[in-house]
């Protein structure tokens, strides 16, 4: 049993919901207690989807255990197929039906709908939400582009599921030999050259003397921001003679996912849902997919030449006086000086986190901290990427344990998730929402991409928002005892309660925060360290203690706070 | 549509006219996918009730998740509620089980030594392969007396919908409240209430000259109120169905009453119990009285706004009936299909009488079918889920989500208008909106 907090991910069949819900004429029947119908929510009100979700739930109760829950489950599925009349149906357990072993894709079968039947294994109790998003894309995939080849070429229709995750085997070495190298989950999966692609491309462009043409793979229900990104990466693709032709599963039919195999090649935009489909499709059609996620302008940049190699066109010159993004002026003006090497702590899944972190790094000039995931299926992207930025990599689905590292590294500004706003706002660091789980907020009215040009102007805004400006944070360090400008007041461009706790460092004890025994500070000290800026005061009073603790002094004064900090200014 | 005798003198000078209302009408009863929420979703609201409480589901990922998304917004330092969340292993065996589950509860307790009582939650997955959490908490419970007291209820979704998940806790707390001495009446106000309708009641008692009043839950778990033959207890909340069993066997009695919402509702619940403990016609009148007049005062405007308008109810907390009650006689609206999860004729028995007799009452839900009775209704209003709301805004219809109805102050007389308010609102914005 792990006892949990906050969660990062659902169960895996609310990962089945979101490529439902994404899709049209698909339906879910899940077998599922009463009570499990909360999902829903999710989607009508955190993304304010305005259809109920195409799910039927059997919703048992108690005393239908006694009798049969198979026959419930099957005259479910029944009058679901008859009242929605979807083209594809996805069967499958919760995690309590799980343990009743009904088996919905048996029963399905018995049931003889006319349209095809996808049954979903999902194992509860050891996967989750992505996984079970990237199980039923997959298995969706396979169940209608599949139909397309004979059944001799489809040699792998008998293999049974894919393991968990993404990228297992993508080559971990020797990524960070060329600076600028993005990580990417699927970097490594297809031969650096790519020319098979692109040959491929234009031997079937200059027959047909078409545009190529690539599929959109991974935007779903309830995904951070993918409506937008979407729109950018298609507009984006337009821009540089790329036509779309399927975004699938946001927006696609089952009729869509079989037209798959027509495209030149696919575009992967997020890895933890799509990958496994790609890989698929890679063997089946023999179409190379993008592994560059195109967040922040350096890897968007490479997204495009990346695109161009696979659709055998020339890139395009991106001339110097039309800027693509406003990110690198804004980032170059002087008014930015100050971000320089601030140090930020990154959370997130494995894609958004490892973008951020290059993104923070080349592109704002920060210092990076932190760098962790909840997607244990690309945890050696992250560990690697970790190493090379000389961080401890993190790799935690645990709240708690997140927290603790945050209070460690008394990071400035934290990228994370929704969860990592809790922790933020705790200890009083501003923060910046980069991934999922996020709440309604991070479903906004206005374009709000995250990937592309725009995206990039989109992260620019919101990552310098929560930070104290520039001039403000000058003064506070200036005149410690102004009565109404001082630390504990909000930064006049936030709203009230963006940052709320007076003083971070000392506000919280999280469990494991050792504060070295027998080192005290004196009265004097004490009032010293308040002279110092908030935001980098947690880190001076964990460096002081540090170096008193190290020289076993037993008590810390003004001299004691300045020795450590020439000691640690090296 | 306004009844043209006041309902509240009415009330007070004979006993509510034994008219049948809805008391003998059918009740449509349904199988078929219920849009409701467990019983696990009442920890929202009770681990703020309880301040020194904590609740420990023992569940799935889902259950976690569940819990999360009703009450995710709420950023506290330590909320006091979490998942043990069951993994492969702990499926393999019961015994590995039970020990995974006391290595949670004491990397809890070290965690959380300001905790005074644990709640050990069942949950659908832990029912299903027959945790014992009854025998989990009394084995906890002996290892950490006399510091934590561990109880277990059960707020799986099989078991439970959405409120129940209150009931089972409370009645979970009644075997554990002392032994009331003597034969001094007592009075105990059963559900957990806002805070300041809590005060707002324990005034009014007051005034009714009722000395010995004590309310459950409590706002800490050392402060439990004593029980015996000599309690009579009233139900503030309309799902408490087994807390009042429990209360049973422990001997006290329950005062039948209508519930405390409305001017009307919250005199008649007032009445119901001073007429228990013998409190003088005239001094009922006189506690009563400014603060009806109050009420419904602040009732008008709103009246004037809701009056004819048309309202449809899908099943959700238990409050539906004497929700209905309170909007159709104190503000005039006319009541198309009242869904309720669970209908306790003996709890309700007092409100059923007052329900118009034209009233279509349903039990249980089959939500596709009843989605097509609301859409053939298009009723002014249909009171529903989060999981519904949006949807039917976008088929045109105006909704009230229900679960506001659970988290707001509603009891009471000073809470009327602002119960009313909570109807009138989605209507006043539909007309505003030129959008
Ligand atoms: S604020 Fe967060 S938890 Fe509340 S309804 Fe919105 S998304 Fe859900
Ligand atoms: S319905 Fe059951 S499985 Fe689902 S969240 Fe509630 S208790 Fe957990």
């Amino acid at each position: 049993m792990q006892l949990t907090v906050w969660t990062y991910e659902g169960p895996p069949h609310v990962g089945a919901m979101r490529i439902a819900t994404a899709m049209e004429g698909v339906h879910y029947v899940l077998h599922a207690p009463q009570g499990d119908t909360y999902a829903d929510l999710l989607f009508t009100m955190i993304e304010r989807r305005d259809k109920r979700p195409p799910v039927t739930y059997t919703t048992f109760e108690a005393r239908d255990l006694g009798k049969d829950t198979a026959e419930l489950f099957q005259s479910t599925l029944i009058a679901a197929y008859e009242r929605f009349l979807p083209q594809a149906v996805l069967v499958g357990s919760s995690c309590t039906a799980e343990l009743i072993q009904d088996d919905p894709g048996g029963l399905a079968q018995a049931a003889n709908l006319p349209v095809p039947v996808v049954p979903l294994e999902l194992p509860s109790y050891q996967r989750k939400e992505n996984w079970g998003a990237a199980e039923t894309f997959y298995q969706l995939v396979r169940a209608m582009a599949g139909g397309q080849v004979s059944q001799s070429q489809n040699s792998d229709a008998a293999h049974s599921p894919l393991p968990a995750g993404i990228s297992p085997t993508r080559g971990e070495n020797g990524l960070f030999e060329t600076p600028g190298t993005p990580f990417s989950p699927l970097a490594g999966e297809m031969s650096p050259e790519a020319t098979e692609g692109g040959a491929l491309a234009q031997a079937s462009q200059s027959q047909t003397r078409r545009r190529p043409r690539c599929n959109i793979l991974g935007p779903t229900a309830l995904g951070f921001r993918h409506r937008d990104d979407v729109a950018e990466i298609r507009k984006l693709l337009g821009e540089i003679g790329v036509d779309v032709a399927v975004v699938a599963p946001l927006g696609a039919t089952p009729g869509d996912l079989a037209r798959l195999g027509e495209a030149d090649f696919n575009v992967v935009l997020y890895p933890e849902i799509a990958g496994v489909a790609a890989k698929w499709l890679k063997r089946q059609f023999g179409q190379e997919f993008t592994t560059v996620v195109p967040i922040g302008v350096g890897a968007t940049r490479e997204f495009v030449a990346e695109v161009c190699r696979l659709a055998g066109i020339a890139a395009p010159e991106f001339a110097p006086e039309k800027p693509q993004s406003n990110l690198p002026w804004f980032s170059r003006s002087v008014d930015s000086n100050y971000l320089t090497g601030k140090r930020v702590f990154v959370f997130g899944d494995a894609t958004h986190a490892l973008a951020a972190a290059r993104v923070a790094t080349e592109e704002f000039g920060f210092t990076l901290c932190g760098l962790g995931t909840y997607t244990r299926e690309l945890a050696r992207d992250v560990r690697t990427a970790a190493k090379e930025y000389g961080v401890e990599p993190l790799i935690s689905d645990d709240y708690l344990e997140v927290e603790a590292a945050i209070a460690e590294a008394q990071p400035e500004l934290v990228l994370g998730t929704q969860m990592e706003r809790h922790i933020a706002k705790r200890l009083g660091i501003g923060c910046a929402v980069i991934s999922a789980p996020v709440h309604v907020q991070d479903y906004p009215a206005r374009y709000s991409p995250q990937m592309g040009f725009e995206g990039a102007n989109v992260l620019w805004d919101s990552w310098v928002h929560p930070l104290v400006m520039g001039l403000e944070e000058h003064l506070l360090g200036m005149f410690r005892e102004d009565f109404e400008f001082n630390d504990e007041a909000v930064p006049s461009h936030l709203g009230s309660g963006a940052r709320t706790a007076p003083e971070p460092a000392e506000g919280i004890q999280v469990a494991d925060c050792e504060a070295p025994a027998g080192v005290g500070w004196g009265v004097d000290a004490e009032a010293e360290l308040r002279k110092i800026p908030f935001f980098v005061r947690g880190k001076a009073r964990r460096n002081t203690e540090k170096y008193a603790a190290e020289r076993g002094l037993a008590e810390i004064t003004v001299e004691t706070l300045y020795d450590a900090k020439a000691h640690f200014s090296r | 549509m306004s009844p043209s005798l006041d309902p509240l003198g009415a009330a007070l000078q004979s006993p509510p006219v034994p008219a049948p209302g809805c008391s003998q009408a059918p009740v449509l009863r349904e199988r078929g996918q219920r849009e409701v929420f467990c019983g696990l979703t009442g920890i929202v609201w009770l681990h703020r009730k309880i301040q020194d409480a904590f609740f420990l589901v023992v569940g799935s990922r889902t259950c976690a998740h569940l819990m999360q998304s009703a009450a995710g917004v709420m950023i506290f330092a330590e909320p006091r509620f979490a998942t043990a969340v069951m993994e492969e292993r702990d499926l393999a065996g019961l015994a590995d089980a039970n020990e995974e589950l006391d290595a949670a509860v004491t990397k809890l307790l070290e965690r959380r030594p300001d905790i005074k009582m644990l709640f050990l939650v069942g949950s659908c997955p832990s029912e299903v392969i027959k945790l014992d959490l009854s025998r989990a908490s009394e084995r906890l419970s002996r290892q950490y007396a006399p510091d934590v007291r561990i109880l277990s209820y059960s707020g799986s979704g099989i078991e439970t919908t959405f409120t129940q998940g209150e009931d089972n806790c409370l009645a979970a707390l009644v075997p554990t409240l002392p032994q009331a001495e003597g034969d001094e009446p007592n009075l105990l106000v059963i559900g957990a209430l806002a805070d300041v309708v809590e005060d707002q009641f324990a005034r009014l008692f007051d005034a009714l000259g009722m000395e010995n009043v004590r309310f459950l839950p409590p706002r800490r778990s050392r402060d439990l109120p004593p029980v015996g033959p000599s309690t009579r207890f009233l139900l503030a909340q309309p799902f408490l169905g087994e807390t009042a069993r429990a209360l049973e066997e422990r001997g006290a009695q329950r005062i039948a009453a209508p519930f405390p919402l409305g001017a009307e509702g919250t005199t008649l619940w007032l009445k119901a119990a001073a007429d228990a403990f013998g409190v003088d016609p005239m001094r009922i009148r006189s506690a009563t009285a400014a603060p009806e007049a109050r009420a419904k005062r602040a009732l008008e405007p709103y009246r004037a706004e809701l009056d004819g308008k048309r309202l449809f109810f899908f099943p959700d907390s238990q409050l539906e009936i004497p929700l209905a009650r309170m909007l159709s006689r104190e503000l005039g609206m006319e009541l198309t299909e009242v869904g309720t999860p669970y209908l306790h004729r003996q709890h309700l028995s007092e409100e059923l009488p007052l329900l118009p007799a034209e009233t279509a009452l349903s039990e249980g839900q089959d939500v596709d079918r009843q989605l097509d009775r609301a859409r053939a209704i298009r009723p002014d209003i249909a009171v529903c889920g989060l999981g519904l709301a949006n949807p039917l805004e976008a088929e045109g219809m105006t909704t009230k989500w229900s679960i506001e109805l659970l988290f707001t102050p509603i009891q009471g007389y000073e809470q009327a208008a602002d119960l009313a308010a909570l109807f009138a609102r989605p209507l006043d914005r539909r007309t505003r909106l030129r959008i």
